[in-house]
């Protein structure tokens, strides 16, 4: 079986403050989510939205999610579903930002 | 004599057997032999040993453990890395439905822009930051269930699925605006985009997607909902504590990637 | 009355103990067992039934190719039948086939684990499939779909009058099945390993369940989202792939075929699977280059991910991004062609016994491999073009699935009836049968590659007289088929009741699945075993049963 075989589950117990503070962390990065789109920054809008939401996804799989104390198998589940997504991104966007290209 | 007993007992013969036979040839008994034996004699063993453990017994099973796990522990890991993996298929699901989003933004960027004008910001932000904190009542939740504190874990589920409805609510109000408005895609769909007419054909495919994400979403939101409503009675009935509390965990994993999905919705709709 | 062998557990004699079988009786007590040794059985009664109605389909298709002439079904029925074919075989019969009708009842017994991690979650996929196969029965019987199993957009979404609604959400539904079943699999094969069962330690069975399972679990919500896409722009009349309303038909190819070429890995994965158990079995060695073809399959399943625009060659995605589809495409050739040498290594010098599987499994390998090569040729792009939408191509596929999946099903079928049943299969009859589906099987399908290759294109009841007599022959190899197919129904059956008693290791196996009792107790084992050997170790056990006949 595997290493935890033969034990009750003793986990790890995240303080409570460190709860509170990604609660802020994400009503802050809200708020910052906001006001960038308000401010006219060009092309770079979307890409910030998009940092910024990156941010808190990582912050709340992290910490609400106890992903930070879990098992390198939990932590490949995750990173390999995020890859198995850019598989999906990736080529179908080589297909629609090379469309446009003229070969002859 | 305890079930444990028993098969320490079995163990035991197992190991006799596998010296006597050691003995008689040396190289016969190999590792096939010793588990030829070990099935046997156990099978033989655990016909005359099978007494139902008694509650006296300090080893008696924890009235959650299901029959094939063999304890808590290894229950509790199966049950979180089935709930992660699930939610590999939710990151794809919803993933697939984003992939097309993206084509059409890229396609249609001033449609995309003119269709998000239709969503009040501050509705959604007020909505967003209500997701956030149940979010963290939810995490609270498992945080007070870790600890055995039945009350709290009872009152922060409660807190979570009523934060869950007032974001289902306001959901509501937003959907049937837009149906006023004219904005339901489809044989309903009579809004003219006055600025621009070219653009209305491209602003519905925006509506499409806006009513097909958040709709997926929210009906995510109305089965998490469901499963609060369980686990508030299994935690009412005090089922939770430091040694089992995988079901709140789980409900947890779920009801946060629920919160991570809407994190990418908000600034994808309402902040093009 | 020592056991001389692992060979020789036999003591536990079948009858007199209690097994998954004879436990309780009653429907109820299959219709709501946790126990994935019966939920196997549900599935396995289950997926044959809708072989059959696939293979009925088929067979019209047949017939109708008997004559140019477009003379025995009209063309819109015979739209319905290849399509119903296709969704009935597909999404019904190949992808559940072997992981969730054998899978289910190996599993578990591979890993000595007394269930699978979530029963109640298997027995809900079995409903969901159910669910899934009545809407596929209804649209049956109430006159059918006609887009094609692909469904393609927007005739499926704006011009078809057909029950298109009520297919694409049976597809969807059954799509959770394989969902869950994957999501089991994952988890038991993580979390439920005996103790000492190492992951080098594992049957190839097992990696390559898993490397099936990842597929399931990754691709399958894409082509469940797809079909929701599809349903709601049907229903409600928006234009999401239709480019009357600005919509693109070319995504929903794309987002479809993300699910749908790995669906192929997840058909031939499962075969794999099986022909590795039984190349071992039955030359009595250990598998060539164990940890190779372990990774192989996990290679297949990650690769297969990335080739999928290779059935879009012709319809308007960029050249660019067909290029490096093609160059993907060929990659996933390398570790199939891993798999297809080393059991043809293991077998090399080995004293092969040719038993009714081990004919299948030859029968795999060689219908395998001419489905893989010929598959390179379509990868490459300018064959493609030359022969898309060609017999060619059906003939490609078919070598694949019915060559390869159904030859690698009935492979493992008969290896493990005797642990399933407690019963032998008649052993002539069984080499009969694998006789006819071979004959048959390349009588139908080779002559298709020629046919299609000439030029005749596929899905059309007519055709011009100069592809006739390859179209008979095709037809008549067919026929062949179905009797090979019908005659495990009858010899199966025949020996529940009267098959030899097979004893708990008929074929002298290594496995786990061989150390228990045939049929095997409710709960796998009496006590948990404990690993010390690797997989395949015939040649330790070989060595163990000479020298204790010689004491």
């Amino acid at each position: 079986m595997n290493d935890h075989h033969g034990h009750a589950p003793t986990h790890h117990v995240t303080p409570l403050p460190v709860y509170f503070a990604i609660f802020f962390a994400l009503m802050i990065l809200t708020g910052i989510t906001v006001w960038i789109s308000r401010v006219d920054l060009g092309v770079m809008n979307f890409p910030v939205a998009m940092a910024v939401a990156i941010v808190k996804a990582t912050l709340v799989i992290l910490f609400f999610m106890h992903l930070i104390h879990s098992t390198r198998l939990t932590w490949v589940v995750v990173l390999g579903s995020f890859l198995w997504l850019g598989v999906l991104f990736v080529l179908i966007f080589s297909d629609y930002l090379t469309r446009a290209w003229v070969m002859y | 004599m305890s079930e444990r007993q028993g098969v320490e007992m079995q163990n035991a013969e197992c190991k006799m057997q596998k010296e006597i036979l050691h003995s008689a040839s040396p190289d016969v008994a190999g590792p096939f032999l010793h588990f030829a034996f070990c099935i046997c004699f156990s099978a033989a063993g655990a016909e005359m040993t099978a007494i139902e453990p008694t509650h006296e017994d300090h080893h008696a099973p924890h009235p959650f453990l299901q029959h094939h796990f063999e304890d808590l522990g290894q229950q509790h890991e199966a049950s979180t890395l089935g709930m992660w993996m699930f939610l590999a298929t939710e990151i794809l699901f919803f993933g697939g439905v984003l992939c097309a989003y993206f084509v059409y933004r890229g396609m249609y960027h001033d449609a995309w822009k003119a269709g998000s004008h239709h969503q009040n910001w501050m509705i959604g932000t007020g909505n967003t930051a209500v997701l956030i904190g149940s979010s963290l009542t939810m995490a609270l939740a498992v945080w007070a269930a870790q600890l055995g504190r039945r009350k709290l874990t009872v009152i922060m589920l409660t807190l979570t699925l009523i934060l869950g409805s007032v974001f289902l609510g306001v959901k509501m109000y937003e959907y049937s605006e837009h149906i006023h408005e004219g904005l339901f895609p489809g044989k309903h769909f009579t809004f003219v985009e006055h600025n621009n007419p070219a653009l209305t054909p491209g602003v519905q495919l925006y509506m499409t997607f806006y009513f097909a994400l958040t709709g997926l979403h929210a009906l995510h939101m109305v089965i998490g909902a469901g499963l609060l409503i369980w686990m508030i009675w299994r935690a009412w009935a005090g089922h939770f504590g430091p040694e089992y509390y995988g079901p709140v965990e789980v409900m947890g994993l779920y009801w946060h990637f629920v919160d991570i999905v809407w994190i990418f919705l908000f600034p994808l709709l309402y902040l093009v | 009355m020592t056991p001389s062998t692992l060979h020789d557990v036999r003591f536990i004699e079948p009858e007199k103990t209690r097994n998954y079988l004879n436990e309780d009786y009653g429907v109820f007590s299959w219709l709501l067992t946790k126990d994935h040794k019966r939920i196997g059985i549900l599935y396995l009664l289950s997926v044959t039934l809708l072989f059959f109605v696939g293979g009925f389909f088929a067979f019209m298709l047949r017939l109708e190719l008997l004559t140019p002439e477009g003379d025995l079904l009209t063309s819109d029925t015979y739209n319905k039948f290849f399509t119903l074919h296709g969704i009935v075989m597909i999404f019904f019969f190949l992808i559940p086939a072997i992981p969730a009708a054998l899978g289910n009842f190996i599993l578990p017994l591979m890993l000595g684990a007394k269930d699978l991690a979530f029963p109640k979650i298997n027995l809900l996929s079995w409903y969901i499939y159910m669910t899934g196969a009545i809407f596929g029965i209804y649209v049956i019987v109430t006159g059918g779909v006609d887009t094609g199993w692909t469904f393609y957009t927007p005739f499926s979404t704006q011009y078809s009058n057909t029950h298109v609604f009520a297919t694409t959400l049976g597809a969807f539904i059954t799509g959770f099945s394989s969902i869950l079943t994957g999501l089991n699999f994952i988890v038991t094969i993580h979390r439920m390993r005996a103790p000492g069962l190492t992951w080098f330690r594992l049957p190839l069975f097992v990696w390559s369940m898993y490397a099936t399972s990842l597929v399931m679990l990754l691709a399958t919500p894409v082509l469940a989202i797809t079909l929701f896409l599809l349903m709601l722009e049907r229903t409600l009349g928006v234009g999401i792939f239709d480019p009357a309303l600005g919509g693109d038909p070319v995504l929903y190819q794309h987002l479809f075929w993300f699910y749908s070429h790995p669906a192929v890995y997840i058909m031939i994965l499962p075969a794999m699977a099986v022909i590795s158990e039984c190349v071992a079995a039955f030359t009595r060695k250990k598998i060539f280059g164990y940890k190779f073809v372990a990774f192989a399959s996990l290679a297949i399943a990650f690769l297969g991910f990335l080739v999928w625009a290779h059935h879009m060659f012709v319809a308007g995605i960029s050249v660019y991004s067909a290029m490096i589809f093609s160059f993907l495409t060929m990659l996933v050739a390398v570790p199939s062609a891993i798999k297809v040498f080393n059991w043809t290594a293991t077998m090399y010098r080995a004293s092969v016994s040719w038993q009714t599987p081990m004919l299948y499994v030859m029968g795999f390998i060689g219908l395998f491999t001419i489905g893989g090569v010929t598959g390179l040729f379509l990868g490459a792009m300018g064959v493609d073009v030359h022969v898309h939408d060609s017999y060619f191509v059906v003939a490609h596929f078919h070598y694949i699935m019915v060559g390869g999946t159904v030859m690698g099903y009935l492979a493992g079928i008969h290896y493990w009836w005797p642990k399933i049943t407690g019963r032998m299969y008649p052993e002539w009859w069984a080499r009969l049968s694998a006789l006819l589906i071979f004959v048959g099987f390349n009588l139908t399908f080779f002559p298709q590659f020629l046919v299609g290759y000439v030029g005749m294109p596929r899905r059309y009841h007519a055709y011009a007289p100069e592809f006739q007599v390859l179209n008979v022959l095709s037809t008549a190899g067919a026929t062949v088929l179905a009797a090979g197919y019908i005659l495990p129904m009858f010899y199966l059956f025949w020996s529940l009741w009267y098959g030899r008693k097979a004893g708990s290791n008929p074929w002298g196996a290594v496995g786990l699945e061989w150390a228990t009792s045939s049929p095997p107790p409710k709960e796998n084992f009496h006590v948990t075993p404990v690993v010390t050997w690797d997989a395949y170790d015939y040649p330790a056990f070989l060595k163990a049963m000479r020298e204790t006949q010689n004491v």
